[in-house]
């Protein structure tokens, strides 16, 4: 209960700051890429080039953003059960 | 009295709400076409003996332990995920993401760690628009070797001098992320400095860097932590091989 407890509190603060953190934050939420690296990059006359396979474009890298994390947590979960077996249910 | 994977668990759950569903955005890769041709060249020669070797590695670590496979494999796809993962940095209001090679680096050796993280890499550069073909060589060199090989020397340093377990992976977790970041801003520096010194030129990228990744870093440190400390209590026998010279087990 105590435990409930305390993940609920930690739960709310963090909706709390998240609303606060988004609503007030003058924040662009930009890549160290571009905001380093590009950036840099470009003062000394380099821009990027087009990816090979452009998947920037609309919600194509969305999509492969979701299949990538979708098979490389499918492929972490198999192996984490490999190497982590579920304990055993106690006999009721 | 909340206990510290309580807090650790907070902190990791706060993390990932704040990144909630941002747009997909590199940050220690390089993109494709930043750097000449003859430096691009220069990062593949410089991580292809790395890459050799960690081949050789896998597969004579493979044959001798099969439960060795497993691990890799986990570790890979985690290396690969965390790679993706933008994380807003409330401190600077940008995003990066972490790396998980000092993580691996511990749990599996240095070496098998360089071709886990050049197979991410690829197919990040591939399929994902985020870093490039034409600067893989940099990006292994700098998340790869340099990430995997500081994290795990500063895990066996740490270890050696007698610093607690726990912190010694919380060091070498923080170090490998900000390793990573610091060999991006030489690679940066060394190719695009033009007139500037080399030495200005590392700096100031070094020190654009600085709020986005210090955090960050600390925030690597706790992750790795949390992955040794849930480890260490569900499969002690493999943390007690971290203690053999080459890392991981077997």
């Amino acid at each position: 209960m105590k435990k409930a407890t305390i993940y609920i509190a930690l739960g709310l603060l963090l909706l709390v700051a998240l609303y606060f953190g988004l609503t007030h934050l003058d924040a662009k939420w930009s890549g160290v890429d571009e905001t380093v690296i590009e950036k840099f990059a470009a003062a000394a006359g380099r821009e990027p080039w087009t990816p090979l396979i452009n998947t920037d474009q609309g919600d194509l890298l969305l999509f492969f953003f979701l299949i990538a994390g979708t098979i490389g947590g499918f492929v972490a979960g198999y192996h984490f059960r490999e190497l982590f077996p579920p304990k055993p249910r106690k006999a009721e | 009295m909340i206990r510290f994977r309580q807090i650790l668990t907070a902190v990791a759950a706060a993390w990932l709400l704040l990144s909630g569903f941002p747009p997909p955005a590199s940050a220690m890769h390089i993109a494709e076409g930043i750097l000449p041709a003859s430096w691009a060249g220069l990062w593949f020669v410089v991580a292809l003996p790395f890459v050799a070797w960690g081949l050789r590695d896998l597969r004579m670590r493979s044959e001798r332990t099969p439960l060795f496979k497993s691990l890799v494999g986990m570790v890979g796809a985690a290396v690969f995920v965390i790679s993706c993962m933008p994380v807003p940095v409330p401190t600077a209001g940008t995003c990066s993401h972490p790396c998980g090679t000092g993580m691996a680096a511990i749990l599996i050796g240095p070496s098998p760690t360089v071709v886990i993280t050049s197979i991410a890499l690829l197919l990040q550069a591939l399929f994902l628009a985020h870093g490039g073909l034409t600067t893989l060589g940099a990006d292994i060199v700098s998340m790869g070797v340099a990430g995997a090989f500081v994290g795990y020397g500063v895990f066996r340093l740490a270890t050696t001098a007698g610093v607690p377990r726990l912190a010694a992976v919380f060091m070498a977790g923080m170090l490998s992320d900000w390793a990573t970041y610091a060999v991006t801003s030489f690679e940066l520096a060394s190719a695009l400095h033009g007139n500037a010194s080399l030495g200005s030129a590392f700096l100031a990228i070094t020190a654009a860097f600085c709020p986005t990744q210090i955090p960050l870093g600390i925030l690597e440190g706790f992750i790795t932590a949390g992955a040794y400390r849930f480890i260490n209590a569900r499969r002690p026998e493999l943390i007690a091989s971290l203690t053999k010279p080459q890392g991981g087990v077997a």
